[in-house]
């Protein structure tokens, strides 16, 4: 299986790419390429330009920046999940990343792109969500911050306009824990999801004071639990009000039925794994 | 880099690898002289529609390619040669297409690419019509899969015993009075074998090349029968068998998928012939899923009735069998393969009947195992729920049911069987894994909340073909111009330099044939294995081969090069014995050299008595010159292996997630000549059967179309989600072959589906489950859990 | 387009359309046909490579995006006769049948060894999960990355499993 015909550009810098992004509408920017090339090869998706920023240098490194973490466009699945303060400060990201595709997908393949590809059984969206961080969308027009909870539109549209490039994902350091949790296809932690949460849990005194849990593979998009969120913050954090709040876990969300899950049991597994990851935040 | 000799039986590092590890095999893909086109196809979306009008010229507007013919092109050639040709299958449709993906145009370019494009600038007008899809309504409904069809049916295999009505009709006598009977149980299940997709990790690839001068073609192509596809591409294109020369180089994986003969073996032939120059086509991951044989695909419900203390009185099957749009090698006869083991290991009358239908997908044929597994599917399923229903133990059932060890017994079926010794066998596994200390681990956890379960099943199945006999029920491979018969055969030649060479009727695709045949020559002749040469999978080397298929390889053409090397050493022992001046029953042979026994100091290498036997003037007074030998073993049965199998489980209470904690397997395949080859065998198999259990469909939607194409959602098992097995096998020799030697390429996989499918019933069988149908994904489990406690 | 690599230690280059794969720029530019192609969705592992020393699917990357790397293919593991450990592994403990994944195989595992050299079983087996093997069902070629790890730290293989019975 052959792409169709298209121009390649490979980008010195983000500049550029922006430029070029804008000057071809029909144009698709690409990292590592593990989600645009397999569509291309399947001729389901045919840009006329492909924007390579994989050679532009400054773009490939996690830094702790006091206040977050920054990970840059060309950061690997591999480098988030081997990263020592992706682990420290945002471990459902670090485990995200560790379950993500297999070990030749994750060298190539980068969380910036994952994000933007937004994928509604991705592993990454979730994290990010979860964790509360922004998006820095870059353009000749400049740079923007999106929230994470405002990035994922519908499935496979990101808040990203057709000339911005996802150039930096800022993940805010906070005194909780996260936690991130999964079945996939074939049972267990690997391949797609069939559902996974991502939770972020922050006690005070024996209550929970701040949480955020996100959803994906059961429905439309990676989606926030807003019922479960409102059900668990005050709460206790015990196991009991955590199985109340995760029997929230389908609210709002618009269940998808696949080959993996009817509706009832993505819905199902929506509430067994927020208990699963909201746990293991909450033991952090 | 030298593989070491040994005797059989012994274990010896195999001589393909160190290419193969170095990636210098050479698969057919790699082959590409200079000048190759490439073929790419158009295929329809469609189940079924009428082909109105098919417009090229958008194609040929392309740069780079070639030509694009369409059916009325080819359809001078006639239909694909097929053994079993019910509803044979055309090259490419000229009116109308029966499965989506079947292919309506082949384009031919400079590059793959181009053909791409060039295939996707083909416009084609259908009109939809309503396919067929489901099994129930391919047999009972009103709709047709083709639309000159009186029916759907392709035939009904029916037995207890197998071609006899009155005896048939007393077997259904016997069983309905056991079922009337106060004191007996009748369990009963309808059960989804579902559709599998063999997924060879070499996609199917071909390159033919004419031979315009000589009116010749050489083709190579990924096939486990190249002589056969060499003889329906003579039979197609009105050449003698000799005009054809078909190499099967490495072959990636074949399970079957390439134990057929596909329409683009012959178009690529045509196009060449058109264009005068090589002309490859390489099938995609998504080509292999919809246009390449597919295999199970039953519906059937199973039956079994006996006393409360275990005695089984009787058997039924009653089904429907999936043959997909057209019949192709073996399409019909697969169910007839399950027929043969209908009754498995046990003496109960059975009642037996698989209706094989059309229906709008793509046709299924032989995936390892082909019949055998689903066969014994049901039949092990039915005893464990038999078992649990009466509440024995269900190693104490079968026992109690099981052929005693035995010689050449009558089935219920009306199948003579060879050897067995089954109740040998399942306890040899049985004490192996302390059956009586797992049964207690599993109950601790169990008591636990944990949902552990222990799946046991036992197997016979039927392989090694021959006899030649096979023929008589309709099985006939003079549709691609070969003997219409179930042999082995092997050429050996000890060449001048005094190496052998044997050139041998095997198609093989991983097992370990150059080896494995290498040692049964050398525990025969005393050539050291590195100087010995095997040639397989060449029509041209072995144009009377069948190739490999039904784990026959061993049983019957390692039986032939066993043969040809006795008559091979009788020669030469006389040679031997001419040379040395001794007689000809005091040589030994042994190290690369003939020796007189008793006589150490007395011996003549290979090499000097070949160069004796190429100069006939230096032989014994009468002997012709030459020192080879061809052997055509014809067996006098299939051979029947036998084995037993055990998982253990374990399932997530909340989300259905099955875990498989253990394997074990205890085999029986009479004689084993390499156990490392025979034991590899063992391990893909199994992996084989538990992929069926756990994860892999193929899914058609209600049009038809396959909604697993990729391997995205066509679930393989990977390292990941198996754990290591635990295997160990018994001796029952066979009569039928020198060897005593059954097969073991498909034990694995007729075995295992079903002992993971036990084991799982087992583990929620306290919530009341009594059946889940594969595969055991989740969602299905926690289903079947869900509806348990609901009930 | 021009593309200027290096390919098992040898400075190569070649022209080629931005569509072509990686994997059909090393086979059938270079002609070296050790690199599989099983799928197109990057599934089945048979076309993985080292680029920079790390596994990837080269049919999952365009040929230009390797220009200035450098790429280790499976022709390139063995040290002319002597076969690279995970080659040696595979070998002596029949670790593969029809050899058709074994070149992905193999690259994936001596990745993951360079890693990880005391791997355990289940580290083995998540390190080669983007490997499809139809053949082996996997337990062999676990046994001969075992064997691989302990030569390559310089330490006796455990014993083949046939040799204990």
């Amino acid at each position: 299986m052959y792409p169709r015909e298209f121009e390649y550009v490979s980008a010195s810098s983000l500049t550029e790419a922006c430029q070029m992004l804008a000057d071809n509408p029909g144009a698709k920017v690409m990292s590592g390429g593990m989600s645009l090339i397999p569509m291309m090869k399947l001729r389901l998706l045919s840009p006329e330009l492909v924007v390579d920023i994989g050679g532009i240098d400054g773009l490939g490194s996690i830094s702790d920046n006091g206040d977050h973490i920054s990970i840059g466009a060309l950061v690997t699945h591999a480098d988030v999940a081997g990263s020592s303060v992706v682990a420290e400060h945002a471990t459902a990201l670090g485990q995200a990343a560790s379950m993500t595709g297999d070990v030749q997908v994750r060298n190539r393949g980068t969380l910036c792109g994952a994000v933007a590809h937004a994928d509604l059984a991705g592993d990454a969206p979730v994290a990010v969500l979860a964790l509360g961080a922004t998006m820095v969308a870059q353009s000749i027009r400049g740079s923007r911050e999106i929230a994470a909870a405002d990035f994922f539109v519908d499935t496979l549209t990101s808040a990203l306009e057709a000339d911005e490039i996802l150039a930096e994902i800022r993940v805010p350091k906070r005194a909780g824990s996260s936690a991130y949790d999964k079945l996939g296809r074939r049972g267990g932690q690997t391949d797609y999801a069939v559902a996974a949460v991502a939770a972020y849990v922050e006690m005070v005194d024996g209550s929970v004071a701040d949480c955020t849990v996100a959803l994906t593979g059961v429905g439309t998009k990676p989606a926030l639990a807003a019922g479960v969120m409102e059900a668990l913050r005050g709460s206790s954090g015990d196991s009991d009000a955590i199985a109340a709040a995760a029997s929230r876990a389908t609210e709002g969300v618009t269940l998808l039925e696949d080959l993996y899950g009817s509706e009832a049991y993505k819905g199902h597994l929506a509430e067994v794994f927020t208990r699963r990851a909201v746990s293991a935040a909450v033991a952090g | 880099m030298a593989a070491t000799t040994s005797a059989l039986g012994g274990v010896v590092k195999r001589s393909e690898d160190p290419a193969l590890v170095q990636g210098l095999g050479y698969y057919t893909d790699d082959v590409n002289p200079p000048g190759t086109l490439h073929a790419a196809f158009v295929r329809s979306p469609y189940a079924k529609a009428k082909i109105l009008s098919i417009d090229t010229s958008g194609a040929m507007a392309v740069d780079g390619v070639r030509a694009v013919y369409v059916g009325s092109d080819v359809e001078s050639l006639g239909p694909l040669p097929a053994q079993v040709a019910v509803r044979p299958r055309p090259l490419m449709p000229t009116a109308s297409v029966a499965f989506a993906g079947e292919a309506v145009a082949m384009v031919v370019a400079t590059s793959r690419a181009i053909a791409e494009d060039g295939a996707e600038a083909v416009r084609v007008d259908y009109e939809e019509q309503t396919p067929t899809v489901r099994l129930k309504d391919a047999r009972d409904g009103d709709t047709l899969v083709h639309d000159d069809a009186e029916n759907n049916m392709v035939i009904s295999w029916e037995a207890g015993p197998f071609g006899d009505a009155e005896a048939i009709a007393a077997t259904k006598a016997t069983i309905q009075a056991a079922k009337d009977r106060d004191d007996t149980v009748s369990v009963s299940l309808e059960m989804v074998n579902q559709r599998l997709i063999p997924v060879a990790i070499e996609p199917r690839s071909v390159i033919a090349e004419w031979h315009k001068g000589y009116r010749k073609f050489r083709v190579h192509t990924s096939s486990q029968i190249a002589s056969a596809v060499a003889g329906a591409i003579a039979k197609v294109f009105d050449l003698p068998n000799s005009s054809v020369h078909a190499t099967a180089p490495e072959v990636g994986g074949g399970f079957g998928v390439k134990l057929n003969v596909y329409p683009d073996e012959i178009l690529v032939c045509y196009a060449s012939q058109q264009l005068e120059a090589p002309v490859k086509y390489t099938e995609s991951r998504r080509e292999a899923a919809v246009n390449s044989i597919q295999g199970r695909g039953w519906v059937a419900t199973a039956t079994m009735t006996g006393t409360r203390d275990g005695k089984i009185l009787g058997y039924e099957l009653d089904g429907i069998a999936d043959m997909g749009a057209y019949t192709q090698n073996f399409t019909a006869a697969i169910p007839f393969l399950g027929l043969f083991i209908g009754s498995g290991q046990y003496t109960m009358p059975t009642h037996w009947k698989i209706d094989c239908v059309l229906t709008n997908t793509m046709v299924t044929d032989a995936y390892r195992g082909a019949g055998r597994p689903e066969a014994e599917y049901y039949l092990e399923r039915i005893v464990d729920a038999f078992a649990r229903e009466i509440g024995v133990d269900p190693a104490d059932v079968r026992r109690m049911n099981f052929f005693e060890k035995f010689q050449d017994v009558v089935t219920p079926i009306g199948f003579q069987m060879d050897t067995g010794d089954y109740a040998m066998n399942m306890d040899a596994l049985l004490e192996k894994v302390d059956y009586e200390g797992l049964k207690a681990e599993r109950d601790a956890m169990q008591a636990e909340g944990r949902l552990v379960g222990l799946g046991l099943s036992t197997y016979v199945e039927v392989c090694g073909f021959g006899p030649s006999g096979l023929v008589d029920l309709g099985f006939s491979w003079s549709e691609y111009n070969l003997p219409s018969a179930f042999n082995g055969s092997g050429l050996l030649k000890v060449t001048p330099d005094g190496k052998a060479t044997m050139a041998i009727g095997t198609g093989p695709s991983g097992q370990g044939h150059q080896t494995t045949w290498a040692q049964i020559i050398s525990s025969q002749t005393g050539i050291v294995m590195d100087d010995i040469n095997i040639e397989v999978g060449d029509s041209k080397s072995s144009p009377e081969a069948i190739g490999s298929f039904g784990s026959r390889s061993l049983a019957v053409d390692g039986s032939a090069a066993f043969e040809a090397s006795v008559k091979v050493v009788e020669k030469a022992a006389k040679i031997a014995g001419h040379l040395l001046e001794a007689s000809a029953e005091d040589i030994r042979f042994a190290d690369g050299a003939a020796h007189v026994a008793g006589s150490a100091d007395k011996s003549v290498t290979w090499a000097e008595i070949a160069k004796t036997a190429y100069q006939p003037h230096l032989l014994p007074e009468g002997m012709e010159g030459g020192l080879e030998a061809f052997a055509v073993f014809s067996p006098g049965n299939a051979t029947w292996p036998f084995g037993t199998q055990m998982a253990m489980v374990e399932v997530d209470p909340d989300t259905g997630d099955v875990e498989l904690l253990k394997f074990w397997t205890m085999d029986d395949c009479g004689n084993v000549i390499s156990p490392m080859i025979a034991t590899g065998q063992v391990h893909g198999g199994v992996a084989q059967g538990i992929g069926q259990a756990l994860f892999e469909e193929a899914i058609y939607d209600d049009a038809g179309n396959l909604l697993t194409a990729s391997l995205m959602d066509y679930l393989l098992p990977t390292a990941a989600s198996l754990p290591s097995f635990d295997t160990d096998h018994t001796v029952t020799e066979t009569h039928v072959n020198p060897l005593g030697a059954k097969g073991i390429g498909e034990a694995g996989t007729i075995g295992s589906a079903q002992t993971v499918v036990n084991a799982v019933v087992d583990a929620v069988a306290s919530l009341g489950v009594k059946h889940i149908d594969m595969p055991l994904r989740s969602r299905r489990v926690w289903e079947a859990m869900n509806e348990a406690k609901g009930a | 387009m021009e593309i200027s690599l290096s390919v098992n230690g040898q400075s190569v280059k070649g022209e080629v359309e931005p569509r072509t794969l990686l994997v059909h720029f090393i086979r059938e530019q270079l002609r070296l046909t050790g690199t599989h192609v099983g799928c197109e969705t990057s599934y089945c592992g048979a076309c993985t490579i080292h680029v920079d020393g790390k596994a990837v699917k080269s049919c999952a990357m365009l040929a230009v995006q390797a220009n200035g790397s450098n790429i280790t293919t499976i022709e390139g593991m063995a040290d002319g006769d002597n076969l690279h450990p995970v080659q040696e592994g595979f070998w002596e403990r029949h670790g593969l049948q029809c050899g058709f994944c074994t070149p992905g195989m193999i690259m994936s595992s001596a990745a993951l060894i360079a890693e990880n050299p005391d791997p355990s079983e289940e580290e083995i087996r998540h390190g080669i999960e983007g490997n499809l093997c139809r053949c082996t069902g996997y337990h062999n070629i676990v046994k001969a990355v075992e064997y691989a790890a302990a030569t390559s730290r310089g330490e006796t293989p455990p014993p083949a499993e046939w040799e204990n019975s």
